[in-house]
């Protein structure tokens, strides 16, 4: 569905993408992961013909984006960032709108508004202005827009950012269904259960470049282990249990409040920890996310 | 027409492995419409909801503008005028029928001014819709040119409401005087083609008001409106027939007046011809450095 080879993108003197090569394949839910500024944007904008790349090669829909942007387009739903709806204009109005873009005639569109505005659970608002809708009856709103024309690839930049975890749930379940239908889905995000839930394969991409990429559960796999232990001690003792997590073979990360430990059993580096006598201000053993694996990759947090 | 028969809420196929297009595609289409008309029915669906009160509004100006000036102060200058108007270069015989296209032109841009500053910086922050519209089939020049289009219909409806007020108002000399219809819309293009590329590069809306008083109100009064610009020292009257509104009002002034058309016209004609094609041209350039970076 998407190809790239050295994709790049500079804006004056700032590289926003650094030359990435992607591969994303028909019906999968593939994800951009990173933090603000990683240059997830500029790739989405990019795969949604939306605006050049600086150099470097992409196909987007077996067509070239720099000849056949319209033609791409017709078969591309794009649900930005930022809403974009037309405040002035009813729910349903936004919807017939957008249609005509497509140039799909009035009697398509309207058929199409009603069941889409059934998916987005919107029917009984469809009259009302989108100054009355809550945060995720917009975002709702916005992807049903992006449906119109029934794309065969949908785009979504941070879907659910702002969204409390009600109306996240919502939005997932609806992205859910769109794969099940077959719809390709480009998706980006700073959160990490959002791309451990949502998505196939995913990349992670730090100051323009592509860190890490595969299946989130490969990804914790190869570049974490499969628990994590976190431990609070105070400075006087971190040497003593950094030796005893070396020791026992155990990858260790030193955050500003905390040391986190990664091992196939977190249990396992707890008693290691224990043994060395230190009494640890505070312990945890979670499963490792794909959170871990930024804070491997980059040595950064994600979300700040 | 033939219908498609699709699958699921999405439109997609179920079934994978078969390859699903965009509806837009599978549509037979009888006439499919350029896509810079597409631009322009947004502009005019969203123009639905207020369009009495713009119609409203374009009723009024000419109405309480031909009272005060043409009639009120119009008959005041009649009554003083030594030798008649048109040795006073008041052409037209009457100050009600001279100042008639002058106000026709400057309300026309004032039209343009409006609707080619403020909207397009809604259009890109506010609203958001040319970024909405380019995630579809539309490119920039689609979205510039239906946009163009909108201020042109909109100048359009104005210059018509203004026509028949005028003739209501016994300020029109011959049946010819529709001709200042086009006349409007090519005065309303050469205004909002170079105010539209201005526009899309501004991040705030300061400039806008200070366009209007340093530009467009100078532009207003001191065009040959609302008196004959022989009025004006020398150098200034160079300066004032240099403007665009000038050249507007010259043209209009002869549609309305029923006066024939002299080779002047169509030099007044070319350079508003002109002045919108450069505007379009920068626009462009603009347009797209702001919206396909």
């Amino acid at each position: 569905m998407v190809r790239a080879r050295r994709l790049r993108k500079q804006f004056g003197d700032f590289v926003a993408v650094g030359g990435i090569d992607l591969e994303i394949r028909r019906g999968e839910v593939f994800g951009f992961l990173g933090p603000n500024g990683a240059g997830k944007t500029s790739t989405m904008r990019m795969i949604a013909c939306m605006s050049p790349a600086t150099s470097g090669e992409l196909e987007v829909r077996g067509r070239d984006p720099a000849t056949d942007g319209p033609a791409i387009r017709a078969g591309i739903g794009l649900v930005p960032q930022e809403d974009a709806l037309d405040a002035e204009l009813s729910v349903l109005d936004n919807l017939l709108v957008y249609g005509r873009y497509f140039d799909l005639p009035r009697r398509v569109i309207r058929e199409r508004a009603g069941q889409l505005l059934e998916f987005a659970q919107l029917a009984d608002r469809a009259g009302a202005k989108v100054d009355a809708l809550s945060g995720g009856m917009r975002r709702r709103l916005t992807i049903a827009r992006a449906l119109v024309a029934a794309p065969e690839l949908v785009i979504l930049d941070e879907p659910t950012t702002g969204l409390d975890p009600q109306a996240r749930h919502l939005v997932w379940e609806r992205l859910y269904r769109l794969k099940r239908e077959g719809v390709t889905l480009i998706l980006t995000t700073h959160y990490m259960d959002e791309a451990e839930q949502l998505c196939d394969r995913l990349v992670v991409m730090d100051r323009g470049r592509i860190v890490a990429e595969g299946p989130p559960r490969a990804l914790v796999a190869e570049h974490v282990a499969r628990e994590v232990l976190e431990v609070r001690v105070l400075p006087a003792d971190e040497a003593a249990v950094v030796a005893a997590l070396d020791r026992h073979g155990a990858g260790c990360d030193r955050l500003a409040d905390r040391l986190c430990a990664y091992g196939d059993d977190g249990d396992a580096l707890l008693a290691a920890v224990l043994a060395t006598g230190v009494h640890p201000e505070g312990v945890l053993v979670r499963r490792a996310s794909l959170e871990d694996v930024f804070l491997r990759l980059t040595g950064r947090r994600l979300v700040d | 027409m033939e219908r498609v028969e699709r699958v699921g809420v999405t439109g997609a196929v179920a079934d994978v492995g078969a390859r699903p297009t965009g509806l837009g595609e599978l549509c037979p289409r009888r006439l499919s419409r350029p896509p810079w008309v597409r631009a322009l029915g947004y502009f005019l669906f969203r123009w639905r909801r207020t369009f009495r009160s713009t119609l409203a509004g374009n009723f009024v100006y000419p109405v309480l503008y031909l009272a005060a000036i043409g009639v009120g102060l119009g008959g005041l200058v009649d009554h003083h005028l030594h030798g008649g108007a048109t040795a006073a270069g008041l052409s037209g015989g009457s100050y009600l029928a001279f100042v008639t296209p002058g106000l026709l032109a400057g309300s026309v841009m004032q039209i343009a001014l409006g609707e080619s500053t403020y909207p397009v910086m809604g259009a890109i922050r506010w609203e958001r819709s040319y970024e909405t519209m380019l995630a579809t089939p539309l490119e920039v020049t689609d979205v510039l040119l239906g946009h163009l289009a909108f201020v042109a219909v909109r100048v359009l409806t104005a210059a018509v409401v203004f026509v028949a007020v005028a003739a209501a108002f016994g300020a029109l000399a011959s049946p010819e005087a529709v001709l200042a219809v086009p006349v409007a819309v090519l005065v309303g293009a050469a205004f909002a083609a170079p105010l539209m590329a201005f526009s899309v590069t501004r991040e705030r809306d300061l400039a806008f008001s200070t366009l209007q008083r340093l530009v467009i109100v100078p532009l207003f009064l001191f065009s040959g409106s609302f008196f004959p610009l022989r009025q004006l020292p020398g150098i200034l009257q160079g300066l004032a027939e240099a403007t665009p509104l000038y050249h507007g009002v010259a043209l209009a002034r002869t549609a309305m007046l029923g006066t024939p058309w002299r080779l002047a016209d169509v030099g007044h004609a070319g350079y508003l011809v002109v002045l919108t094609a450069i505007g379009y041209v920068l626009a462009r350039r603009t347009y797209r450095r702001r919206l396909a970076a």
